[in-house]
């Protein structure tokens, strides 16, 4: 999975990167400090942590919604100063605007960008829903849909643009576990199709474990990134693969990594 | 609860109403009520092809009023849509805009609108634009402060989202701020239009030579109570019916939502 020609596209390098907050008591709280780290394009990177350890943070960095305090950050060597078209980001709470029906909220992107026009936006939407399964709900408003139908419209939305890199923030949080488990699914096929660069930030390690090449187990500062885990089960995976031995071996080597740091103070 | 009972319901609130009104006035020995006409008296005025009062639905005059006051109404009304409505828009996207005017909507928004007649007569020249005038106001007042309202409860994930796709502000006006502040426009506009009937009658009935509100007063002057009543219920009709098209045209214009709590057909 590397890539010597430099064909891939999302490679993310970050440098030194440091972003406090104000917190409660008006005192600067550092969020994440001087992280530095790689992610290859090509990939499906997961970053995974409690909440509370800057993932969603690191997430809104690189999207460009938060500007760092210090350090850089690039993509393909370009660096980023704030939202591109090279990156999309799907976010925890649902964005698609309920008075749009689910076409119209697929194409709202490349129509505000005047990319293509109108008749191959919907052409390509109606491709992407098919895929996902929403084709028979293209005129339905969000409000009609169920949690995990909303997820899979915004994946849509975000990939009609064809991004460099998707940027996942906890997606499928609050879902049921079947529904969750559906997703995943969706989402790997996705990425085994495409291998578009992905970076998936996500709390739960059986989320990480089954959609991963990589898991970056992240912690509070000063940590940061802790240890980086190499997920070599095989592609294309189904849920299967979770009742493997090398997946519970993996498992048991990341619960090891993940409860490292960690003591119960007494 | 089925429809067939609930009509049995409203027409049984009606008759009861109907009866209080006609003991109170016949049987109940209370010397201030003997001096209303009774609810047969009115019916039968109101129905007399030669009424004894000169008001009818069979005379061109009781049209003439409604007429005039329709007229006011909806001038007004339509007045206030059309500088209301993007006004609040304004003060909701632009902080500059709120800053110049809310402070000023706030200090004039309290006058009642019988204050401004004198004014209103004074600056304009007739009664007609001087009862429009303040008919305006209140309704301006409603229909600005609902859409500031409107666009300040939009979600901040919808506006990220749109910039995240690319968006420009034009795009963001047009597909964000309008459709999402909708809803609360169009009860800001129930409001007005109840707002504009309200004033419209107290004006009439200070400067005015036709309309309900003047007929109310002028029945009064020349002791022709039944004409007082009839007035009355005409207004209550007119002014429900106004209501009603709103009503209809929001929902018209807002499906996603209609769609969404279940009760629209697809």
């Amino acid at each position: 999975m590397s890539d010597p020609a430099g064909q891939l596209k999302g490679h993310i390098r970050v440098d030194g990167l440091t972003r406090g907050f104000l917190g409660p008591d008006a005192q600067p709280v550092s969020v994440i400090e001087d992280l530095s780290v790689e992610f290859e394009p090509g990939l499906l990177n997961v970053v995974m942590g409690q909440s509370g350890c800057g993932k969603s943070t690191l997430a809104y960095l690189l999207a460009g919604y938060l500007a760092p305090d210090a350090g850089s950050m690039t993509i393909d060597r370009r660096p980023i100063t704030g939202p591109g078209e090279d990156r999309i980001m799907v976010f925890q709470e649902t964005a698609l605007w309920p008075w749009m029906s689910v076409t119209n909220n697929v194409i709202f992107g490349p129509l505000v960008r005047n990319a293509i026009s109108r008749q191959e936006a919907k052409v390509r939407a109606e491709e992407l829903l098919e895929r996902f399964g929403l084709i028979d709900f293209k005129d339905k408003y969000p409000g009609q849909l169920s949690g995990g139908m909303k997820r899979r419209a915004e994946i849509a939305q975000a990939l009609i643009n064809s991004p460099d890199i998707m940027i996942l923030d906890e997606p499928f949080r609050g879902l049921d576990v079947m529904t969750r488990e559906l997703l995943q699914e969706y989402y790997l096929k996705l990425f085994e199709d495409s291998r578009l660069s992905t970076l998936f930030i996500t709390s739960e390690l059986e989320e990480a474990l089954f959609l991963a090449d990589r898991i970056y187990v992240m912690a509070e500062p000063p940590d940061n990134i802790t240890s980086v885990i190499e997920i070599d089960l095989p592609r294309p995976r189904t849920i299967d693969v979770t009742t493997t031995t090398q997946y519970l071996k993996l498992k048991q080597e990341a619960m090891h990594h993940l409860y490292a740091g960690l003591e119960v103070s007494a | 609860m089925n429809e067939g009972k609930k009509l049995l319901n409203m027409w049984a609130g009606y008759l009861l109403t109907v009866t209080a009104w006609y003991v109170c006035v016949k049987w109940l020995p209370i010397p201030s009520f003997q001096r209303l006409p009774d609810p047969v008296t009115v019916v039968v005025e109101w129905f007399n092809p030669d009424p004894d009062y000169g008001l009818s639905l069979f005379t061109r005059d009781y049209y003439l009023h409604i007429w005039y006051s329709t007229y006011r109404a909806t001038t007004s009304f339509l007045l206030a849509v059309v500088l209301g409505v993007p006004l609040g828009i304004l003060m909701g996207w632009r902080a500059k805009a709120n800053e110049y005017a809310s402070a000023l909507l706030g200090i004039l928004r309290p006058i009642p609108p019988l204050a401004w007649v004198p004014v209103a007569i004074l600056i304009f020249p007739g009664n007609e634009p001087a009862v429009i005038f303040v008919t305006f106001l209140v309704a301006f007042f409603a229909t600005t402060m609902n859409t500031l309202l409107g666009v300040r409860s939009i979600d901040k994930d919808f506006f990220r989202a749109a910039q995240c796709l690319g968006a420009e502000p034009k795009d963001i006006l047009k597909d964000i701020i309008i459709p999402g502040a909708l809803p609360s426009i169009f009860t800001g506009l129930q409001i007005a239009m109840g707002a504009a009937w309200f004033s419209l009658v107290a004006g009439e009935m200070i400067a005015a030579q036709y309309g309900l509100g003047f007929m109310i007063l002028e029945s009064y002057n020349l002791v022709q109570y039944p004409t007082i009543v009839i007035m009355m219920i005409t207004l209550g009709i007119v002014g429900y019916l106004s209501s009603a098209l709103i009503r209809v045209a929001g929902n018209r214009m807002m499906r996603w939502r209609a769609q969404a709590i279940g009760i629209g057909a697809a």
